[in-house]
């Protein structure tokens, strides 16, 4: 008599699951509004644009504010957050990371502090012109970060992640720059909140229809699933909002701003669930291994 | 091929060969372990998986040992035969070791015996180093918020002792040396093992063409390894890092053209 079948050993995960909490799918929005916020500033300062340009440094400064906390408290040994930046190791994402916000938080200050109190104009643009740069490095490398780890819904979307994560920064910071600009200023904004939201959702499709059968379930279905298909609602709704009625009145374009940052932190919280949903599966991290391994025909494992 | 962070003047690479061919399941390694290391308890659960009421490697298992039934047809038995599987697990020492490459602290490092070692006065519980593995060997300690798994008994290695594991196992299933001798010997048993009829015998993280290099610590199975709750693939995720920031570049240009083309006309 032989039992249903299980997979792997009685059916127990192969994977540790990720220790992190709701903080670190939080940071990578509040890090994702950070980043494009930097960047979109520096452009419509170019451009002239003074009050998109305010708004968006400031919602730059809250988001950098915010990380901060975000990312010490998730520690399990918060006091020793400094040993961040007690080695470079580029084979870490995380330490690349650190820096580059070592950087970034500062560059992010000092570019708002100066446009605020028109002081030290010329150390205002170097440190805008720093922010523009390291901002999209901010909201993507954590895209590469959940990407290197043994996690298959994670590592094997690796190629898209990266374009999910921008997207969904892009989105989120016009979506903020619309709530704190008026109307007849936010244009770049609503413009960049359309093409956000298109590159969130054409990542998100691509990557699955592209991911292993046995990889890309909770994307689709479960807690996971529900998380990405809410958040797929509030970006299109946000997105097309903001270029129709965002365009003219105040409180539609604020509607609008609202879904975006909504769609784009129920994005984060779905990739980040469905990589503890994954790391959860045994299935996931056996099936496309053992695959891997008839293919190759050779004797041994 | 040896990290950049190990030691300047090579030594001999030191691990453990498990053949789980003359394993009898007394899990002594395990008690030993968690004596010589002070390697608090993982709770007293009833998991209902044969002898196995660990589950796991953890925090706090560093040595674990699995207990298969497999039902088999033998002649005195019929259909009602029992094949019984024990092996005692244990993390990898891997020769590109994933905890140890995404470690952001430099907590991880790779010790003058070619293993891999976690500094408990370094470790600040970013837990980056548990998904990362792809054996699910490390893990996060609640009541401590920092990493721990097995050093190999870096301690006992230091003044010349083979680890806790190896020196209690009383059938020599563990066996502790230098990981080239380990190599020659498991070739030479699987060689055996084969004459003898048992088909199925193989060994897992002997071969350093593998995703991780091979294993420090490596294993003679007899069945696949999945069936021991061991992944039969197992990669580094960093061998596709390059691949990875390539990909994030073209995001980070991406949101740099889309800033640029909704900024192009200034209203």
């Amino acid at each position: 008599m032989r039992p249903t079948k299980v997979t792997g050993y009685y059916g127990r995960p192969v994977l540790k699951a990720p220790v992190w909490k709701s903080a670190i799918p939080l940071y990578f929005f509040t890090g994702g509004v950070a980043g494009a916020s930097s960047t979109l500033a520096f452009a419509a300062g170019l451009r002239g644009n003074r009050r998109l340009a305010r708004s968006a440094m400031l919602a730059s400064v809250a988001g950098v504010a915010a990380s901060g906390p975000l990312l010490v408290i998730d520690l399990g040994k918060p006091s020793r957050f400094l040993n961040m930046l007690r080695v470079a190791k580029p084979t870490s994402p995380m330490s690349v990371g650190s820096w580059v916000l070592t950087a970034f938080a500062p560059a992010s200050m000092a570019a708002a502090a100066s446009d605020v109190t028109g002081r030290l104009p010329r150390l205002g643009r170097v440190a805008a012109g720093a922010g523009a740069v390291l901002g999209p490095v901010v909201a993507t490398y954590t895209a590469v970060l959940v990407a290197n780890t043994a996690i298959p819904a994670w590592h094997d979307a690796h190629r898209e992640l990266p374009f999910l994560f921008v997207g969904s920064a892009a989105a989120s910071a016009a979506g903020i720059a619309m709530i704190a600009t008026p109307v007849a200023d936010a244009g770049p904004a609503r413009r960049l909140a359309m093409m956000g939201a298109a590159l969130e959702l054409g990542a998100f499709r691509a990557m699955e229809s592209r991911l292993d059968e046995a990889v890309a379930g909770p994307y689709m279905h479960g807690r996971a699933g529900r998380l990405a298909k809410a958040a797929e609602a509030c970006s299109a709704t946000g997105a097309v909002l903001a270029v129709t009625a965002g365009r003219r009145r105040r409180r539609a374009a604020v509607t609008a701003g609202a879904l975006l940052c909504a769609g784009s932190l129920l994005t984060r919280f779905s990739v980040f669930r469905a990589g503890i949903e994954s790391a959860a599966d045994p299935a996931a991290t056996i099936d496309p291994q053992r695959r891997r391994v008839d293919g190759r025909g050779t004797v041994g494992a | 091929m040896r990290h950049p962070a190990g030691p300047a003047t090579p030594m001999t690479r030191m691990g453990f060969f498990t053949d789980t061919s003359i394993c009898i399941g007394c899990k002594a390694c395990e008690v030993a372990c968690k004596e010589w290391n002070d390697v608090p308890d993982d709770g007293f659960d009833f998991l209902a998986t044969s002898y196995d009421n660990t589950g796991g490697l953890s925090a706090d298992t560093w040595r674990h040992v699995a207990f298969v039934e497999q039902p088999v047809s033998v002649p005195a038995l019929g259909e009602n035969g029992i094949r019984w599987l024990m092996s005692s697990d244990v993390c990898k020492h891997c020769t590109h070791a994933a905890c140890l490459e995404v470690c952001p602290t430099g907590a991880l490092f790779r010790t003058e015996f070619d293993t891999v070692v976690v500094q408990q006065d370094i470790c600040n519980g970013c837990g980056y180093c548990v998904p990362a593995c792809p054996f699910g060997v490390i893990d996060e300690r609640e009541s401590d918020g920092r990493v721990w798994k097995c050093t190999l008994c870096y301690d006992r290695l230091k003044s010349d002792l083979e680890p806790a594991c190896a020196k209690a196992c009383p059938t020599k299933s563990i066996q502790f040396g230098p990981l080239d001798e380990l190599r020659a010997r498991a070739a030479g048993r699987l060689g055996a093992l084969r004459e003898a009829g048992v088909a199925d015998a193989r060994l897992y993280g002997a071969d350093e063409t593998d995703g991780v290099g091979g294993f420090g610590a490596f294993f003679l199975l007899l069945d696949k390894p999945e069936v021991y709750g061991l992944p039969p693939d197992p990669v580094v995720t960093t061998r596709d890092l390059p691949r990875m920031w390539r990909a994030a570049a073209g995001a980070a240009l991406a949101l740099v053209g889309a800033v640029a083309a909704a900024c192009a006309r200034q209203r």
